[in-house]
């Protein structure tokens, strides 16, 4: 059993046992706090192919690829990233790509940056106009269910799935002078 | 260069070699040289050429990888030139098709007219062999790199600045995805 706070902290151990359930072979992500735990679980594991972009546009590409090599792939990103993506986000839809992407948001519940508030107030709206499904995740005990859901969606569908991990189940970004 | 000449010569006897051209001539220069179900042609997604290539380059580290990109195509996605270099996928070759002019929009100078060092750029962000490639006899020195050199590797090829005759491929995104993964995938 997990004890609530077990649960608190170990969410990015849920994301990962799914990316094993369903076989991720391929992970792509910019460094980011909020990922920090999920990304050294895929950096650990030797049969995830972990992938450290400069951008997170690069990642839908490295997705698509994967998926013409039969693996499946993962993006983890920052909810800033998803606005880096747009245009190559054209190529899961056209193409009919599978695609599960993990965004932590910023710029929403305890932010302490403005500058991170514009792209996070649009960040679901952008992803759906980009043709993916959208689900949140509000607390930490909703994780497996909805990463699980979306996952199989992704990868039984050829479908383009988001789930976007709240700032209130991050926790705020610390920030100190 | 005369690019369909290069791309000609550089794709011939090419065994089962996956290539992956860019947007715009890249794509109808691969298609002048023979259709081919390991092609994935690209009508969009600019930047993205080598990103794709490096997704397909690890998921199948038993075949060797094309990236065909132009050099507009290049110089968007110039940052996965760095994240290539992480990788160091062995089976992955990236041929820029350089005219130094974005052929789509009205043969307007790219950065690689003012100077712009793509193999400079490919060997800082860690490539294991970059050259450039200026006449066509060179073309049989590029097919070897590409066939049985250890990658990563990126050959800019200097083409002249011409229009030539459009050769369209498939063009429905979901039949390219589909010919491509049941001919190597069987599936």
């Amino acid at each position: 059993m997990h004890s609530p706070a077990d649960i608190a902290t170990s969410w990015p151990d849920t994301i990962y046992a799914h990316f094993r359930r369903i076989g991720i072979r391929q992970v792509g992500y910019v460094p980011d706090a909020g990922h920090s735990r999920l990304i050294a679980l895929c950096q650990k594991d030797p049969q995830i192919a972990d992938v450290v972009l400069t951008t997170e546009e690069e990642g839908v590409g490295l997705v698509a690829g994967a998926a013409l090599g039969g693996q499946r792939a993962a993006l983890l990103m920052q909810s800033s990233g998803v606005g880096n993506c747009v245009n190559m986000f054209s190529l899961l839809r056209n193409c009919g790509f599978p695609c599960i992407a993990l965004v932590t948001m910023r710029g929403e519940f305890g932010e302490f940056n403005p500058w991170q508030v514009p792209m996070g107030a649009i960040t679901e709206d952008v992803l759906r106009l980009c043709g993916f499904l959208v689900y949140r995740v509000e607390s930490a005990d909703a994780v497996d269910e909805i990463v699980g859901a979306g996952c199989d969606m992704a990868f039984n569908g050829d479908l383009a799935v988001a789930v976007l991990l709240s700032q209130r189940l991050i926790g705020p970004k610390q920030w100190t002078r | 260069m005369d690019r369909r000449e290069f791309v000609q010569r550089l794709l011939v006897d090419r065994g089962d070699l996956l290539v992956v051209p860019g947007l715009g001539s890249a794509t109808y220069d691969v298609a002048a040289a023979g259709d081919h179900p390991l092609n994935f042609y690209l009508w969009g997604a600019m930047g993205g050429t080598a990103m794709i290539a490096l997704g397909l380059a690890l998921a199948r580290p038993d075949r060797r990888v094309a990236a065909i990109p132009g050099d507009g195509d290049m110089l968007m996605g110039l940052g996965s030139l760095a994240t290539i270099g992480v990788k160091q996928p062995r089976n992955l070759v990236v041929v820029v098709l350089d005219n130094a002019r974005y052929g789509e929009t009205g043969m307007q100078p790219s950065h690689t007219a003012a100077g712009i060092d793509l193999v400079a750029l490919a060997l800082a962000c860690g490539f294991r062999q970059a050259r450039t490639v200026t006449r066509i006899e060179e073309t049989a020195d590029a097919r070897k790199l590409l066939h049985t050199e250890e990658g990563p590797i990126l050959i800019n090829a200097k083409i002249k600045p011409e229009d030539v005759p459009r050769v369209l491929p498939l063009r429905d995104g979901h039949t390219i995805k589909q010919r491509f993964i049941a001919a190597l995938n069987g599936a």
